[in-house]
């Protein structure tokens, strides 16, 4: 595969042109600002080739059989082409707000009145683009720059919709905010989820995108941003189960400012293709960031996550830890980079990163990495792979468990050690069963 | 009710090296059988085939329980018929609490007929009756939360396996080197619980190079095993004299066995199973 081949294949029969920009501009009312910066995006967008395949964060991702030109943006209003697509952290849950999506628009919100009134703001961001302009202003593409690769550039340039969570000074939301995105086969999600908590605020987000039909294609190409100001406190979960025919790209970044803490829970399960570029970024002294990830892959599905926990400030703390099952032919990729900048002393960095193979054809690979610039730092890390012990399996049989009971079993304990690192039961229990449904019987 | 295990010239390979070399047992129901012999024998080897380890395999003979031909049956429905092996060394399962797996696997031995997915006995219920059968070890309640084996103590896990049995009342049971790991205050548990299962109510194989077990449970039957077969079988004193006295007599005795015994000793590589 050479670059200009993927050009080719990417780019020829593009939809994403200039024609669509126009007719996508023109039904937005957007302030000034934003129209402006989506202008200057599409410029980078335009300039810029697809991904090298040599470049490091994309050597071992395979994105030969996307077609762009079967995708085209999503111009005009939503229709709801995605109804029936799952909803699973909602089960047994009391919310305090929620906002759901339909290919990359949102069609619904709700917000608890006495949060409204305490400054709360949850829903639209094109919306609140308008009606908050200020906070967005502010804070959109604070963290992710357009020019990191071209669906950051394309992204920017046209994200339709997607989810402001904006919680101000010293606001505490005991219950969760719900958000749901789904996308209809064949449909496009250009969104984008900005969560902004001020001094003292403290929420939990739990996110999750699904598709109507298991196998459903699409596109999505999205961006997150999380940022937390001084001793905010963030629970964000996010579970990505897009059918199994789409192509996920996605920039997800957060900030964690002075004593922060942020947990943050990826479950990643759909999607035939997905990258994704996660960075926490601890930016001033005392801001702690735990990452739990959960990938859990079948058929030839194959997810690229590159994490970077970047450590700009003394005594901060990241803890990433990502475990994946795979089986049939599918396969991951975690690169994982911890940076500290000059002058973090004091830094606590770990990450680790453990796969289980349930079949032979599965790969898993795993690429630690350290890039340390101060000399008073803790950093570990890790990574280890294997195939399910043949002896955990006789020694369950041998207490009345099936094989399959047993494998089962065995995956579920593999996830235990995050699973124990989740409080929210609701998110535990439809992570533990979503994982068990895909167990398959194997010989 | 009354239930009998026979094993019938039972031949046993590991990766093709022969081990058990013509077997012949039979243990009935409420009896207790103690299997002893030098280590590198067969005993683990006659304890795994009939529990159905995949890698034992059986190349001649045959186990029978009742009418049930085991060595057709995969190891989780030799469990559903009632048999059970108190391994010499358990496998530890990460992630997975003690009283989650009790309770599926006392689930499907109580109920052989279940399906997958089909539910589990009652947490309430299971609840109750693991605290009590734990009380009666004298096991700490957080025993339960633990991580199935994982970090046990050598005593720990064995005290594990018979908690399991006591959880599963099998029809039979096989008890490798259960006392090897426990102080005499933890084997006198295991054989009070041992009682309370009830000895008559299930037929016992204690594989031991002790006599602690066997004290508290003194064996009807006694088989010396060398070189993968049974050479000798005598009541609860011949137990004792091989506790006390050693191999000496019967490796003289058995000189054919005794030579198969150092070649299976000599040819012995890890081999992973
Ligand atoms: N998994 C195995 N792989 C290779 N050899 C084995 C395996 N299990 C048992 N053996 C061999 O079979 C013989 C009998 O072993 P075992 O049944 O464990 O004896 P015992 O329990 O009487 O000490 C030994 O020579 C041992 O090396
Ligand atoms: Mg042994």
């Amino acid at each position: 595969m050479t670059t200009s081949t993927l050009t080719d294949r990417l780019g020829s029969l593009e939809t994403f042109n200039q024609s669509a920009l126009d007719r996508f501009l023109e039904k937005r009312i957007d302030p000034l600002w934003l129209s402006a910066k989506r202008k200057e995006a599409w410029e980078i967008y335009q300039s810029l080739d697809w991904p090298n395949p040599r470049d490091e964060n994309w050597m071992r991702s395979d994105i030969r059989g996307l077609k762009l030109s079967k995708f085209a943006p999503n111009v005009d209003e939503s229709t709801q082409i995605a109804s029936g697509s799952p909803v699973r952290l909602l089960d047994g849950v009391d919310v305090s707000a929620s906002a759901r999506s339909v290919n990359g628009v949102v069609v619904s919100e709700t917000l608890d009145e006495k949060l409204s009134a305490k400054g709360v703001v949850v829903g639209s961001l094109s919306r609140c683009a308008r009606e908050h302009s200020g906070i967005v202003e502010k804070h959109l593409h604070s963290l992710i720059c357009p020019k990191s690769d071209r669906f950051a550039a394309l992204q920017t340039a046209m994200w339709s919709d997607g989810f402001l969570v904006y919680v101000p000074r010293n606001v505490r939301i005991e219950l969760p905010i719900h958000l749901h995105a789904a996308l209809g086969d064949g449909q496009v999600d250009l969104s984008h989820t900005l969560i902004v908590l001020e001094e003292g605020a403290e929420a939990t987000v739990l996110f999750e995108s699904s598709s109507p039909d298991p196998m459903a294609s699409g596109f999505h190409c999205g961006g997150v941003e999380l940022i937390q100001h001084g001793n905010s406190h963030l629970r964000y979960v996010n579970l990505q189960d897009w059918g199994k025919g789409s192509w996920h790209f996605a920039h997800q970044r957060a900030s964690v400012g002075r004593d922060a803490q942020l947990q943050w829970t990826v479950a990643a399960m759909g999607s035939r293709f997905a990258q994704v570029d996660q960075r926490v970024q601890l930016v001033e002294p005392g801001a702690s960031s735990q990452v739990n990830g959960v990938m859990f892959t079948q058929d030839r599905q194959h997810l690229v996550y590159n994490t970077l926990q970047h450590h700009n400030a003394p005594h901060c703390n990241s803890d990433f830890l990502y475990k994946s099952v795979l089986q049939d032919r599918s396969r991951t990729v975690w690169r994982g980079m911890i940076k500290v900048s000059p002058g973090a002393q004091k830094t606590d960095g770990y990450q680790r990163n453990d796969n289980l193979m349930l079949s032979d054809a599965a790969r898993a690979d795993s690429i630690p990495g350290l890039e340390i610039n101060a000399d008073d730092v803790r950093c570990t890390h890790g990574s280890t792979s294997g195939r399910v012990d043949e002896e955990l399996i006789f020694y369950a049989q041998s207490r009345g468990f099936t094989r399959s009971e047993a494998i089962r079993m065995i995956v579920t304990g593999f996830f235990q050690q995050i699973f124990d690192r989740i409080t929210i039961e609701s998110v535990r229990e439809a992570l533990g069963a979503a994982i068990a449904r895909q167990v398959r019987q194997y010989e | 009710m009354s239930h009998i295990l026979r094993i019938e010239n039972l031949h046993v390979s590991v990766n093709d090296k022969p081990i058990l070399r013509g077997v012949n047992l039979v243990i009935k129901f409420g009896e207790t059988h103690a299997l002893m012999g030098p280590n590198g024998s067969g005993k683990s080897t006659l304890g795994l085939a009939i529990a159905g380890h995949p890698n034992y395999q059986i190349t001649e003979g045959s186990i029978w329980l009742d009418d049930a031909n085991l060595t057709e049956m995969e190891a989780d429905e030799r469990s559903r018929a009632g048999i059970f092996m108190a391994f010499q060394r358990p496998v530890a399962i990460p992630g997975v609490k003690m009283a989650d797996f009790l309770r599926h696997a006392a689930t499907n031995v109580r109920q052989p007929d279940r399906k997958e997915g089909q539910d589990l006995i009652p947490m309430r219920e299971f609840r109750k009756e693991l605290k009590s059968k734990m009380e009666q070890l004298k096991m700490d309640p957080e025993f339960a939360r633990r991580y199935v084996n994982d970090g046990f103590s050598g005593g720990e896990m064995k005290r594990a396996e018979i908690l399991t049995m006591a959880m599963l009342s099998p029809k039979f049971s096989i008890l490798d080197e259960t006392d090897s790991g426990l102080d005499a205050d933890a084997v006198r548990l295991a054989s009070a619980s041992i009682a309370e299962i009830g000895r008559d109510k299930m037929g016992l194989l204690i594989i031991t190079h002790h006599d602690k077990l066997l004290e508290h449970n003194p064996p009807q039957f006694t088989h010396v095993m060398l070189g993968g077969r049974i050479v000798e079988t005598g009541g609860a004193e011949l137990a004792r004299e091989l506790h006390d006295q050693g191999y000496d007599r019967i490796r003289k005795a058995y000189p054919d066995a005794e030579a198969a015994n150092q070649q299976m000793l000599a040819k012995e590589e890890p081999v992973a199973v």
